[in-house]
């Protein structure tokens, strides 16, 4: 089952610490009086608002409409009132606040009118990507990319393979875990549905082996739709980061995605067991994405485990119905230990992308300051798409953005594994984050600036023209008077001149 | 006859004309330096440089009449780039011309606008939308924060907003500068 695996550059053999959310089923969280809802829970553009303050919506009604192609539709995840449509604290890492919807929930929860579908292939491939994209489906990894547009192969491209992501590599997330061990048959309704939109036969399950229950679940299920042809569960080396699409890609197929490549360059797509659970239910059942599974764990929560949660659902009641220690205004991670980032306002919604929250972690590193680079070439070893991590580091700390850029900033997928290894303790992918946005932000500077020059431009070769026409019209006016004058000399000797002239 | 001599005086103004209007639009690219120059000044327009605009800064800079410390919107970091380009020491940037300020946006108030139009003759980037006797507004994403619509305004409508950052326009910090502390995320 594991030959002809490939593998990846570094990468870490880390503690899992995935026990204590394993340990008992997925719950429901409790209804919220109020869900709050980001119009951009995804990539790409903000969705535009459907509703207005006042308006009474149905649980699964869809409030806001993606905005163009890279973008997704939004639902309400219950019935109730919309309260508000304005800026709310947002979970980022900024902490700032972005334009939301907010809904008073009215405790029925009441469905709008749903339209299964009981036989896809009724449908064209066409026809799937559109329901996929009304219902609002992206990436429930982590990234959050609509999801209908990689399930669209386009003519340019034949899928080899589909790649379901049951990897879950980053330690205390379980949310896949879970969803595998108790929704396989459900994940697979997903999986014949993608095969059918990508008009792919192969598929590949790809779990690690530190989720047994979640093999053995998959493998079931699968045995139980034999007309499934050639889709396999795999089992793949529990290794950090494995769960990354391109080090899974390398892992499954032995192939490698080209620097500035996507999957699809090389007949693959690849999707999160999450979001192929979702496809499935948007399909099959009718229902938009208004829910996720979020893993809640650390030492300092009492229930950790699986809660299904509507999203909107601010995270301080997600963690009061775990019984967590944390005080108001604590900071807590979301995501993972090595991707996440560190929150700590209070009333922040669960959105589209959150996957866990953790309160506590099990061993925190030392309160030390980072000591100077030693050149121990450490995290070069680490770093699973062999960047040199060292390089990087010190040409984001001179702010010389074009040599990172040189250095590939832009490949560095941010796990962390360098930081990780650091033994002088220099926070590498802070680093590179902070060279990112700074880089992206001086890219969108200079297209501004541009736009200015060329508008500058066109409004001095405006005011040029303007004024040529000024003279023009004074050129004709003096033209006119002299011909009047003319006229009137001429007038005497002959009328026939004036009136030819009429 | 007559009416020949308008004809040919019209068309000899008309070929003028588009001649004046061919020399602005295919205007052969000036001298690269000042391509080099203007391409990093940040194309506010506001004139603080004492100069009509970022291009007259520029020419002016390529010819060395005018040092590179003169434009507040670009700052430092515009200092430090026409430094880089030009091999010349990096100044603080000079007082007289303003200070470094964020971003900022102007809003115009639609309920005391009297519809003048006398904002949208100064606006450098044409960023003022509204006929005669209308209110005017302010298409946001084109204004350079210039201030230069601020004087005209009869009736003292127009304010200076600073621009809100959002999580898509956020930056994360710079480590050099914050006190990280080791586990923090990431
Ligand atoms: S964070 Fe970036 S540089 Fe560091 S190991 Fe990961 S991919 Fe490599
Ligand atoms: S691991 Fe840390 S100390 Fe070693 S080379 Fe990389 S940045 Fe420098
Ligand atoms: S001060 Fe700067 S932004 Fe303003 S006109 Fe001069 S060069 Fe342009
Ligand atoms: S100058 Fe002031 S009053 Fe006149 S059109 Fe502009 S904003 Fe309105």
């Amino acid at each position: 089952m594991t030959d002809g695996l490939g593998s990846f550059p570094g990468g870490l053999v880390l503690d899992g610490q995935k026990k204590r959310s394993t340990l008992t089923a997925i719950r429901k969280t409790p209804l919220s009086k109020k869900l709050i809802l980001p119009l951009q829970q995804h990539i790409g553009e903000p969705s535009t608002p459907l509703v207005a303050v006042g308006d009474y919506v149905l649980k699964g009604q869809k409030i806001a409409k993606a905005n163009g192609h890279v973008s997704a539709c939004l639902h309400a995840p219950s019935s109730g009132t919309i309260v508000a449509i304005d800026d709310q604290p947002v979970p980022h890492p900024s902490g700032l606040s972005a334009p939301c919807v907010t809904i008073e929930t009215d405790g029925e929860d009441r469905w709008i009118e749903r339209q299964p579908i009981h036989d896809f292939t009724a449908l064209t491939e066409h026809e799937v990507r559109q329901r996929l994209r009304d219902a609002g489906i992206v990436g429930l990894g982590g990234a959050g990319f609509p999801s209908y547009i990689k399930l669209n192969p386009g003519v340019h491209h034949h899928v080899d393979t589909l790649i379901i992501n049951g990897a879950e590599c980053e330690p205390y997330i379980t949310c896949d875990d879970m969803i595998m061990r108790e929704r396989a048959e459900g994940i697979l309704d997903g999986v014949e549905i993608m095969r059918y939109a990508l008009r792919v036969k192969h598929c590949v399950i790809a779990i690690e082996d530190n989720k047994p229950e979640a093999i053995s679940a998959m493998e079931m299920a699968l045995k139980q739709r034999p007309h499934i042809e050639d889709t396999i569960v795999t089992v793949i080396p529990t290794r950090y980061p494995t769960g990354s699409e391109k080090q899974l890609i390398q892992v499954v197929t032995n192939k490698q995605v080209p620097s500035h490549g996507l999957p699809i360059d090389i007949g693959i797509v690849c999707h999160n067991v999450g979001t192929t659970y979702a496809i499935g239910r948007a399909i099959s059942h009718g229902e938009p994405l208004i829910s996720r599974i979020v893993t809640v764990t650390g030492k300092d929560v009492k229930h950790a485990g699986n809660f299904e949660t509507l999203f909107g659902t601010p995270m301080d009641e997600l963690l009061a119905f775990c019984e967590t220690q944390r005080e108001p205004g604590q900071p807590f991670i979301l995501g993972g230990p090595m991707m996440g980032y560190n929150l700590s306002g209070d009333h922040l919604p669960v959105t589209k992308t959150a996957n866990c929250i953790i309160v506590g972690v099990d061993e925190p590193a030392p309160d030390i300051k980072p000591l100077p680079c030693i050149r121990c070439g450490e995290c070069a070893t680490a770093c699973p798409v062999s960047l040199l991590p060292q390089q990087l580091y010190w040409h984001s700390r001179a702010k010389d953005l074009d040599k990172t850029r040189e250095y590939n900033l832009f490949d560095c997928i941010e796990c962390g594994c360098c930081s990780y290894v650091c033994p002088s303790k220099i926070p590498l992918v802070h680093y590179f984050r902070f060279a990112k946005t700074e880089t992206m932000n001086q890219q969108q500077e200079r297209a501004k600036s541009d736009v200015a020059r060329i508008r500058h431009e066109n409004r001095l070769a405006r005011l040029e023209l303007e004024k040529h026409e000024k003279e023009l019209r004074h050129q004709q006016r003096k033209a006119a008077l002299a011909a009047s004058q003319a006229n009137k000399e001429n007038a005497e000797p002959s009328q026939s001149d004036s009136q030819e002239k009429k | 006859m007559f009416t020949a001599i308008v004809a040919i005086t019209l068309m000899a103004l008309i070929f003028g004309l588009l001649l004046g209007f061919a020399s602005i639009h295919f205007k052969v690219e000036g001298d690269p330096i000042v391509e080099q120059i203007d391409k990093l000044l940040p194309q506010t327009q506001c004139g603080q440089c004492s100069f009509a605009g970022c291009r007259p800064y520029a020419e002016a800079i390529a010819s060395g009449e005018a040092d590179i410390n003169r434009c507040p919107p670009g700052g430092e970091a515009t200092i430090q780039a026409l430094s880089d380009l030009l091999e010349v020491e990096v100044k603080p940037l000079d007082d007289e011309c303003g200070v470094e300020k964020p971003k900022m946006l102007a809003v115009i108030d639609e309920d005391r606008c009297i519809g003048c139009t006398l904002c949208i003759q100064a606006c450098p980037v044409d960023a003022i939308l509204g006929a005669a006797k209308q209110m005017h507004t302010v298409i946001a994403d084109e204004c350079t924060g210039c201030e230069l619509c601020l004087p005209p305004c009869p009736v003292d409508c127009i304010d200076m907003v600073e621009t809100k950052p959002n999580p898509n326009t956020w930056r994360w910090p710079d480590p050099a500068h914050v006190d990280l502390k080791i586990g923090d995320q990431p």
